[in-house]
């Protein structure tokens, strides 16, 4: 199970370096979507995964006994998806009224001076 | 000492936002209340910074968890610092919007965010727990993107691009450095932290951790090389905005860098050796870019990126000294380039534009305005007695001791080319004789006297600020110090947080 997240979360990151490199906007918008959610996956694996173990201790037991699994790195990706969820919300927003007024996805094409720097 | 008053100025401008929401499209009572929630939390904080001062640290325990397992959030001097400069910089922005904004902005809801924006600062200040930071963080910069793209003139959204993408980045940075710290210690609670790190036996990877927050505050402090953002973007929102951006949220990441690398990783000499390159290109990037820019607001964004090197150089000379320049130098800081994005806002409601080869003839025009403008731009430069002076003054002597002959120069360099472009602009816009090609558009002048007055009372205000930290530069040294002690010395820190 780790090895297969630790993959997947070297090709989450290479996958959203690349994209973010490139000139498009919506490259880039997909870059930021897998870098988030590559880190997400890299706190879940960090956070030492354990399988089918609750952290709910019996009413008769005072203290755990058992391994069991962390909850919060759990707490942790669902705060880091409810932000990257509105960040990303307002990403497309933004990059589709910036298309909308340069009718142009390249990054390069976003230098436009003001009129009071002519 | 447990004392829950600490998070009032978050309180504060969280119900000044949301009561803002509740008069929605009622712009004369968002202003009221605007002005009234940033007087209260000045109030409040200045309250507190008095507090903190005489009885030492202060913290609470979100919902009575007790620390390291709940959330705690912190008032050492250095964050109570930082809140009181923010409640200060923030009242002024207040009055300056309040006539400076357009009504079109108000309209959508530019109070309010502007509101969440100081509520996330504050909160990121105080907070003793490394997620809440990040959520602090997030909090701040999805209100700036808002603030930047308000309006939605082109320019605006082009800077809004460049601004949103490497500040999403910077965040993802910060957040993996927290899942590896988190993954190497279990803890995310700073003070907890800084017990548990030396404790880790692979070093390595504690240093390579510490990297990823390295690059995530670089980032959002503008540090060489990562600060080609902030002079692309900080130029296009109305004058109010950038002022909260210049003056407030690159020093977040500053203040970040200082709690992280003081109390959480202790930076060997390697990467001490790193800021202080980081801290030479820094002031010589931004110095060599200010040269050549001809629109005031470009060339101030500059200016920051220069300045910011200050800090950032006295953070790896990592002696008390440095510190105490360094601390000196962000408080100096802060006020200064709030005022000079303000006073760019009011060159361009005196004169409908910002590029210096359009303006001149205001000394002649508005004698009094120009010599409160010439005091904010003199202690930019350093000119003793003024703010500026002291700090610098503290750095070099740092710099010597520690036989960094490079940082010497650099600052020096820095601070010259500061001159430079304070003595361009004076004579540019307010001596030179005012042009007589394009027509001078005065939306100042009709103005009602109550208008003029919140146009120039937050600038006076923020001027005799800056005029105090000079001339009464003993108390802010004796504040400076003791921060630098806090910094050194992390004990106090964690027996007030986890009482032991």
């Amino acid at each position: 199970m780790e090895l297969i997240l630790v993959l997947l979360i070297g090709v989450l990151y290479a996958a959203g370096v690349y994209l973010i490199l490139r000139r498009s906007m919506v490259r880039l918008l997909l870059g930021i979507i897998l870098l988030g959610n590559g880190t997400n996956i890299l706190i879940f694996l960090l956070g030492n995964i354990t399988k089918g173990k609750a952290p709910i201790i019996d009413a008769d037991l005072k203290t755990f006994a058992d391994i069991y699994a962390d909850p919060i790195p759990q707490a942790l990706i669902l705060t880091a998806i409810v932000i990257s969820f509105g960040l990303t919300s307002f990403a497309i927003v933004l990059l589709k009224r910036v298309y909308a007024l340069l009718g142009s996805d390249d990054l390069d094409d976003l230098n436009t001076p003001e009129e009071e720097d002519l | 000492m447990i004392d829950n008053q600490i998070i009032a100025t978050v309180i504060i401008h969280l119900f000044t936002a949301l009561l803002q929401l509740a008069f929605w499209r009622k712009t004369v009572t968002q202003r009221v209340l605007s002005i009234t929630g940033s007087f209260i939390g000045l109030l409040f904080s200045i309250h507190l910074f008095s507090k903190v001062l005489h009885g030492g640290i202060l913290t609470m325990n979100a919902a009575n968890w007790q620390a390291p397992f709940g959330i705690v959030f912190v008032a050492d001097l250095f964050s109570i610092t930082m809140v009181l400069l923010t409640s200060i910089a923030a009242l002024a922005i207040s009055l300056f919007s309040a006539q400076g904004v357009g009504r079109a902005r108000m309209l959508y809801g530019y109070f309010p965010i502007f509101h969440f924006l100081i509520m996330g600062l504050n909160g990121a200040f105080l907070t003793g727990d490394i997620f809440n930071l990040y959520v602090w963080f997030e909090v701040v910069i999805i209100s700036s993107f808002v603030l930047l793209t308000l309006g939605g003139r082109k320019s605006q959204l082009e800077g809004a691009v460049k601004y949103m993408a490497m500040n999403i980045l910077a965040s993802m940075f910060f957040l993996t450095g927290i899942g590896i710290l988190y993954g190497i210690t279990g803890t995310l609670n700073m003070a907890d932290l800084s017990l548990k790190i030396p404790l880790v036996e692979n070093q390595t990877i504690v240093n390579l951790t510490s990297m990823f927050f390295l690059i995530g505050f670089g980032i959002k402090s503008a540090v060489f090389p990562l600060y080609f953002w902030l002079p692309s973007s900080y130029h296009t929102p109305p004058s109010a905005v950038a002022a909260a951006f210049g003056g407030l949220l690159t020093k977040v990441g500053i203040y970040a860098m200082f709690r992280v690398f003081t109390l959480i990783f202790i930076p060997n000499d390697f990467i001490k050796t790193l800021f202080i390159i980081m801290g030479i290109m820094t002031i010589l990037t931004g110095a060599f870019g200010a040269v050549i820019k001809n629109n005031i607001r470009r060339l101030f964004s500059y200016l920051i990126v220069c300045h910011i090197g200050f800090i950032i150089g006295g953070l790896g000379l990592y002696t008390k000294l440095a510190f105490t320049g360094a601390i000196f130098y962000l408080i100096h800081d802060i006020i200064v380039k709030t005022n000079l994005f303000l006073i760019s806002g009011l060159i361009q409601q005196l004169r409908g534009t910002m590029n210096m080869s359009r303006l001149g003839g205001l000394y002649a025009e508005y004698p009094k305005l120009s010599l409160l403008i010439a005091i904010v731009l003199f202690s930019l430069a350093g000119i003793p007695p003024l703010s500026g002076f002291w700090p610098k003054i503290y750095l070099i002597d740092a710099a010597y001791v520690g036989e960094n002959y490079f940082l010497i120069a650099a600052i020096i360099i820095g601070s010259f080319v500061t001159l430079m472009m304070v003595a361009k602009m004076w004579s540019e816009v307010f001596w030179k004789d005012a042009s007589t090609e394009a027509p001078v558009t005065d939306a100042f002048k009709p103005l009602s006297s109550l208008k003029k007055t919140m146009l120039v009372l937050p600038i006076g205000i923020l001027a005799m600020t800056t005029l105090f930290i000079g001339l009464n530069a003993e108390m802010v040294i004796r504040v400076a110090e003791q921060i630098s002690n806090e910094m050194l010395d992390t004990s106090p820190y964690i027996k007030a947080v986890l009482g032991k």
